[in-house]
């Protein structure tokens, strides 16, 4: 698409990138950056965003993202879920495969990618690992990965069967792509509705307890050791799960892991009034919980902050608790979240890290595999940037999100925090935190 | 009971708290110890009722109270409909066989529907843990908790309490109004059975905690909560034998045998051989200590046939006074004068009671 505006000046902010920070501005012209420095002229019919107080960074990337469609448009489209991604800074998401019909063929992953190519952001999919994320017969990951898809996940459920897992990474490592575990055992999990716990003890919910994710992460650990194959950790959630990581890591296994804005700031607590917005699989879990996953975020364990971004339409959360669907709103609120969770005790440099070059490369969408996110803002880098003033308190009015779901659990709260601009392809996407088409 | 608090975010207030703001009963937990003896204390006045030719008084006249049950009962439903019939209000009831849930109503759908037709108060049996609590934020009447899955059966506890209290009454050759929540310190309760699936023992476990009741739970490990942090619970057992003769109160859960106690027991035979009151078990019994099951109960299961039938066991009387003490709650919930305290309506109850509505 030619870009409408051809030279995009961002002034006055602080860059933020893989290398450091500086004060710079920076000029985008024809959807690259084209000089980045301080006190730059601004060009002629420029379009100028100003920075402010704000940091420069490239643009985020989600590698969890429920787009929805096709089979779920109630409660988002793809041109919805890439608007409230670039409201959320972001200029690339990872489309889960758990649609209707699910990505396990080249024809559906070619209909979404071809809904995410006139989108706000760039949109890319991940695969099945398994035929209708049934985790018996391995989905055509070949022909997949063929299309650009390096990432495979049957997430909204784990794939029970050692066996199928087994082989899928054995025949993943051939094709140089990563496996995503969504890690629930089902038999563990079974019939539960939030963290197995006080809480839910008290409330007489049934529990899912930590040890139906740690199980399989366990056991993914060992059939990575097993088979040489690469593993996603999916959202963790448990204090158990990224130690289990940690370990792994030590002892140099191919694992990877992402943990969510929500896991990194609530808890089951927030079940006391039996609020649905507050279900959501993996469940929160408790402040301990909260505490490990923060402190794994410092310590380099946790790869990246995914959203899980899981829009629901009113009446599938105006339930009984047991009876709601699972699943918040994320992208939005993602950036203001992570940093009220993790900014006291990181750079904002390794906080945007976590949200922008790290999940690129788990992605294979970094400019240094050949793709045009996450990479250094400087000269000749592509023009995706999003400007964050990581002070401005906002109070969340879900009225006023792009999702085309309400399903946030921040809707009346204040969240310190906030997007500000974004810069897909050279175009100023979201001006002033509006969209722009 | 002190759980983990809800984190405190002092300047941002949480977008739907649990209420539990005087208007409704959904848990054990808004009442405390004060509301308990409240309750307590105006059911007498509702059982000298009960006694009368005519058991019926005008106190709720005008007022429309639903009974909205999404799970079957049998007793609950009745016990809760006579008592508001009594107090003469209008009742509306609302069953799972011929209701619009049954045709893909949604819940919120079905309450604020029949709410539009002007309700006071919502009767709610519904077997989601926290459906009331989600009812009481979508409509704007009272909603009594009349048990919500495995959470809370409110009124069961209170009448519980009641039942102990008019027995400690009789024993100690007091008048039962004279029974103060302080008899309750120090008895000791052995509730016994199902309690991971069992409203009754939540809302037995909060009521009689409070009043300063000893608690012990006897179960099978698979039975017991998965946590029981913040329980105000004394101790746990599995050896039913060696905690009967200890107890003041032997309380039996319903074996929730409908819920698949399949998986969780190997097969009801065991369940009896170690936690059923079987004759021999209940002559381990101190004496006078008393016996009660909230029922329905399986009898050979968890109680023995000639067991049920014991003069020590209350399980009938449980019953009678579940009437009086839903009356009591229905009255405190939606007969307040306005401006007036529940001790004074009480105390001017009782003259008025003399007119009958027919």
């Amino acid at each position: 698409m030619a870009p409408r505006h051809a030279s995009v000046m961002i002034r006055g902010g602080t860059v933020v990138d893989e290398t450091g920070e500086r004060r710079a501005d920076v000029l985008i012209t024809d959807g690259t950056v084209t000089a980045v420095g301080t006190d730059l002229d601004v060009p002629a019919h420029a379009t100028v965003l100003d920075a402010a107080g704000c940091h420069v960074a490239p643009g985020l990337v989600d590698l969890h993202t429920h787009l929805r469609q096709p089979g779920g448009e109630e409660a988002e489209t793809v041109e919805t879920a890439a608007r409230a991604a670039a409201r959320g800074g972001y200029t690339a998401v990872v489309g889960m495969p758990n649609t209707n019909p699910p990505i396990d063929s080249a024809a559906v992953a070619l209909e979404v990618l071809g809904l995410g190519a006139s989108a706000m952001c760039q949109v890319a999919v991940a695969g099945a690992i398994t035929v209708g994320r049934a985790g018996v017969c391995l989905a055509p990951m070949a022909e997949l990965a063929a299309l650009g898809v390096t990432l495979f996940t049957d997430d909204g459920t784990g794939v029970q069967d050692a066996g199928v897992m087994r082989r899928a990474l054995e025949y993943a490592r051939g094709l140089g792509v990563t496996l995503g575990q969504h890690c629930e055992d089902g038999a563990l999990a079974a019939g539960g509705h939030m963290h197995e716990g006080a809480w839910s003890s008290r409330l007489g919910v049934p529990g899912v307890p930590a040890v139906a994710e740690e199980l399989m992460v366990a056991r993914d650990i060992m059939l990575s050791r097993l088979t040489g194959g690469r593993v996603h950790f999916l959202h963790l959630s448990t204090a158990g799960s990224v130690a289990l990581v940690a370990a792994a890591k030590a002892e140099g296994l191919p694992v990877s892991a992402e943990v969510t804005p929500h896991h990194l700031s609530l808890t089951d607590a927030e079940l006391a009034g039996y609020d649905t917005v507050f279900k959501v699989n993996p469940p929160l879990r408790t402040d301990a919980d909260v505490a490990a996953l923060r402190a794994a975020c410092a310590a380099g364990t946790v790869d990246a902050v995914a959203t899980d971004h899981a829009p629901h339409p009113s009446e599938a959360k105006d339930a009984p608790l047991d009876a709601a669907a699972p699943g918040m709103l994320g992208l939005e609120t993602a950036v203001a979240v992570t940093l009220e969770a993790l900014g006291a005790g990181m750079s904002i440099r390794d906080v945007v890290g976590l949200m922008s070059w790290r999940p690129a490369r788990i992605a294979g969408l970094s400019v240094d595999q050949g793709g045009d996110q996450g990479g250094p803002v400087a000269v000749g880098a592509p023009g995706n940037l999003c400007v964050i003033d990581t002070t401005e308190r906002w109070e969340v009015d879900p009225d006023r999100l792009s999702s085309r779901s309400r399903n946030t659990p921040w809707g009346g709260r204040t969240l310190t925090g906030r997007v500000r601009h974004t810069v897909y392809r050279g175009e100023p996407v979201v001006v002033d935190t509006e969209a722009q088409r | 009971m002190t759980l983990p608090a809800p984190r405190p975010d002092a300047d941002e207030p949480k977008p739907a708290p649990a209420p539990g703001d005087g208007r409704h009963l959904l848990s054990i937990a808004d009442l405390g110890a004060e509301g308990i003896e409240e309750v307590l204390r105006v059911s007498d006045a509702f059982v000298e009722v009960a006694r009368r030719p005519i058991p019926k008084v005008p106190a709720l006249r005008g007022r429309t109270v639903v009974t909205l049950f999404a799970e079957e009962s049998t007793r609950t439903r009745f016990s809760f409909e006579t008592a508001a019939k009594r107090l003469s209000a209008d009742v509306l009831s609302f069953g799972v066989a011929s209701s619009s849930l049954k045709k893909g109503e949604s819940l919120r759908d079905t309450v604020e529907t029949v709410a539009a037709m002007g309700v006071d108060a919502f009767v709610i049996r519904h077997p989601s843990a926290g459906a009331p609590a989600q009812v009481a934020r979508w409509v704007d009447a009272s909603v009594i908790n009349a048990g919500d899955g495995w959470h809370e059966h409110p009124t069961q506890a209170l009448l519980d309490c009641y039942t102990i209290r008019q027995v400690l009454a009789e024993r100690s050759g007091r008048r039962v109004a004279d029974v103060g929540v302080q008899d309750f310190a120090g008895l000791r309760v052995a509730i016994v059975g199902d309690v991971a699936h069992s409203r009754v023992a939540r809302s037995g476990v909060l009521a009689l905690a409070a009043l300063g009741a000893e608690i012990t739970l006897v179960a099978p490990g698979s039975l017991l909560p998965p946590s029981l942090e913040g329980w105000p619970v004394s101790a746990t057992s599995h050896d039913l034998d060696s905690v009967l003769p200890t107890v003041d109160v032997c309380y039996l859960l319903r074996l929730q045998t409908e819920r698949g106690a399949g998986s969780f027991l190997p097969t009801l035979r065991e369940y009896t051989a170690g936690y059923g009151l079987t004759a021999r078990r209940a002559g381990l019994l101190a004496d006078g200590a008393l016996v009660m099951h909230p029922g329905p109960m399986n009898r050979g299961v968890e109680i023995a046939d000639e067991v049920a039938d014991l003069p020590r066991s209350l399980v009938l009387r449980q019953v009678a006074n579940g009437v009086a003490v839903r009356m009591a709650v229905l009255f405190l919930l939606l007969g307040q004068v306005v401006g007036g305290d529940a001790a004074g309506a009480v105390a001017g109850l009782s003259p008025g009671f003399g007119a009958v509505d027919g």
